[in-house]
């Protein structure tokens, strides 16, 4: 028998109330043992409140060709970003 | 305070320190030769708890003790004799299948008896106690989940696991085997006799065994002699060779 | 470097004009210092050459926990035990994120240890050396780990996106690994006769060796001219270890220790300090096999990995059997 373990990414929140982000991906035979795994490896100096486990093979992702389409729209939408605002100063920190 | 019985209070605290000390050098072992570095980097993360560990209930140890000496001077000066640890630690490491089956067995223990030490009434031992407690709880639910896979796993690691715990059940009984010690620490109110935390312990291990589809051995036999250190293994000579080596021939370095 | 040696394949660097579209628009993201993503389209030999060298980096943090963790038992103290034993393992998690960032690029963790433990895939020379005495612990740490920090440190800006955070992320954990070494040494320097003699000593065997890690001089090397080209090399081994040999002649004479180098000499004109090479007739033989602990180091990962068969092949049955009971009661 010559099979590998499946292998995982990782998600972990930090400690402050973040969202989950990608940090690494590790072998594992199955979910429960990929949490176990990424709390060894991952948070091995206290960097993690919250871990998900996704075996890699689940996670679809889009085409690097699509980037244009997919990501460009985002970037003409100025005013999703705070600093597209002047307020004056006299109003105080916003 | 005044009341508690010194000596047996350092022979207490010396066999939580000593089944640390000895049971993390026993897993540091691992490191670098697991059978998956996932396993390798849990492995260290269990001996480098129980090295904390350790360092909090020898230093305690010394200071009970009142002559000066220091936490490493415990670990690193004293003879077989002097240990308290249960002969399971002591024991050689085995393949995966023992030692892991063997960090089951002892968190299972531990996993029960901590929190009731977090209430001693010895603030000193409450406080270790607590810190150790949540380490303690994840060593179990790493071990234990690992112990079922394995026993539940292919033909050959179930065959292993079986022979790792028929090896090993016969130091299963040390831990709940007290005596005067235990019974003045009950007493004070420091720690609670542990003849009396088999049930739940067998009720604990039953549940995680059974779910690894291993037979418990009938043979209800016991080997004794480690935390009251009237008979080691033969083992423990060896392990205090390779760790004491370097204090016991270059006395008063520091390093 | 950890990585010593790797071959890009190619005879020369090519010039714009003989590139073809898709080379030339990769050639211009790495110029632009764009990171290369796994799905992106990248050379087949830049493929080749990561995957070489990135296995190879990985193999050497493997392999690397070895000498160290000969001395894991023997600690003096428990806070040296301690130390020790989580930069060990800190070694065996940067393997792991090093293997992970090379599975990116289309091959299996299995593949590459098999490649290892068959003597196929190479690892650093400098593992291939023994760890004596507990001053070893120190040397380590201070000179191995700080020719690797001296290679690492610049590889985080390497053009492959997954090897670039996993340098990222070893930088950031191993800036303790150095200091531990150095402070190992601070104590044996200042300690006992026994311990100054322990201490010039592992710098006496260490040092050379620590030169080698390098790697042999590749400023007319055309691998390391395409390497560099793509970036993933960033600079020549000359370059790094001159900058290696700076910084550490002035750390070993603070400890008091002497480097065994008659021709060490600070130049004035450059501003470098002369040093004597390593011999690197030595090296090739290392290389080859032929180092004291080759045979050694090869055979405990081999046992490691043949042992662990049964608990691999153990738990996955194990999670095979329970997916199939969970399809079974859906």
């Amino acid at each position: 028998m010559k099979k590998e373990w499946p292998l995982w990414e990782v998600f972990i929140r930090g400690q402050h109330g973040l969202n989950h982000r990608h940090v690494g991906s590790l072998h594992a035979p199955d979910a429960e043992t990929a949490i176990l795994n990424a709390r060894d490896v991952y948070t091995r100096r206290n960097e993690g409140l919250s871990i998900w486990v996704v075996e890699a093979r689940h996670i679809s992702a889009s085409a690097p060709g699509d980037k244009g389409p997919l990501f460009e729209p985002s970037e003409s939408k100025v005013y999703r970003h705070p600093t597209f605002y002047d307020i004056p100063k006299d109003v105080g920190h916003m | 305070m005044a009341q508690v019985d010194q000596k047996a209070l350092l022979e207490f605290v010396l066999r939580q320190g000593d089944n640390t000390l000895v049971l993390g050098h026993r897993v540091s072992e691992w490191c670098g030769h697991a059978p998956v570095l996932e396993e390798d980097i849990a492995l260290a993360n269990t001996a480098l708890d129980l090295i904390g560990q350790t360092q909090m209930w020898l230093g305690l140890a010394a200071e009970i003790e009142g002559e000066g000496r220091t936490a490493d001077d415990m670990a690193f000066l004293r003879d077989a004799w002097d240990f308290r640890n249960l002969l399971l630690v002591e024991l050689p490491n085995g393949d995966f299948g023992r030692t892991i089956l063997r960090q089951f067995l002892f968190d299972a223990f531990s996993a029960i008896y901590l929190p009731l030490l977090t209430k001693s009434a010895d603030p000193r031992v409450a406080e270790i106690a607590a810190k150790a407690t949540k380490e303690v709880a994840y060593h179990l639910e790493r071990s234990a989940q690992t112990v079922v896979g394995l026993g539940d796993g292919s033909e050959e690691s179930h065959a292993r696991m079986q022979e790792a715990l028929d090896y090993l059940w016969p130091y299963v009984g040390e831990m709940f085997a007290s005596d005067g010690v235990d019974q003045a620490m009950a007493e004070a109110g420091i720690g609670p006799d542990p003849a009396g935390l088999r049930a739940e312990y067998d009720a604990l291990i039953g549940r995680v065994l059974s779910e690894a589809t291993l037979r418990i051995p009938e043979d209800s036999f016991a080997h004794k002699g480690g935390r009251n250190g009237y008979m080691h293994t033969e083992h423990l000579g060896h392990l205090l060779t390779q760790m004491q080596w370097l204090q016991r021939a270059y006395p008063g370095c520091e390093w | 470097m950890y990585a010593q040696m790797v071959k890009s394949t190619g005879d020369a660097v090519k010039s714009r004009e003989e590139m073809s579209d898709d080379e030339r628009h990769f050639q211009d993201k790495v110029d632009a210092n764009i990171k290369v993503e796994p799905r992106d389209w990248m050379p087949d030999d830049y493929r080749k050459t990561l995957i070489r060298q990135i296995g190879q980096h990985a193999h050497s943090e493997i392999v690397g926990q070895l000498p160290e963790g000969n001395w894991i038992t023997r600690a003096p103290t428990l806070e040296r035990k301690a130390i020790l034993l989580a930069k060990v393992q800190d070694e065996a998690g940067h393997g792991l994120y090093l293997y992970c960032a090379a599975e990116t690029l289309g091959v299996t963790r299995d593949d590459l240890t098999e490649k290892l433990l068959s003597g196929r895939m190479k690892y650093s020379s400098i593992f291939n050396y023994p760890t004596l005495t507990w001053a070893d612990m120190g040397a380590v740490g201070w000179l191995v780990d700080g020719a690797a920090i001296m290679n690492q440190v610049p590889l985080q800006r390497t053009s492959y996106g997954p090897y670039s955070r996993a340098m990222v992320r070893i930088c950031k954990e191993e800036s303790f690994h150095q200091r531990q070494g150095y402070a190992i040494m601070m104590k044996m320097a200042q300690g006992s006769a026994a311990q100054r003699k322990m201490a010039q000593d592992a710098l006496n065997r260490m040092w050379y060796p620590s030169l080698m890690m390098f790697g042999p001089s590749d400023k007319d090397s055309v691998h390391s001219a395409q390497s560099m080209a793509w970036k993933i090399k960033i600079n020549t081994n000359d370059e790094l270890r001159q900058k290696f040999v700076n910084e550490t002649v002035p750390q070993a004479e603070y400890l008091g220790l002497t480097i065994p180098d008659e021709n060490l000499k600070f130049n004035e004109e450059t501003g470098n300090y002369d040093f004597s090479q390593p011999d690197w007739d030595e090296f090739f033989e290392v290389l080859k096999g032929n180092g004291p602990c080759n045979t050694d180091r090869l055979n405990a990962r081999r046992k490691a990995w043949d042992d662990g068969a049964w608990v691999r092949e153990g738990l996955l049955a194990h999670a095979e059997k329970r997916a199939a009971a969970k399809v079974a009661a859906e």
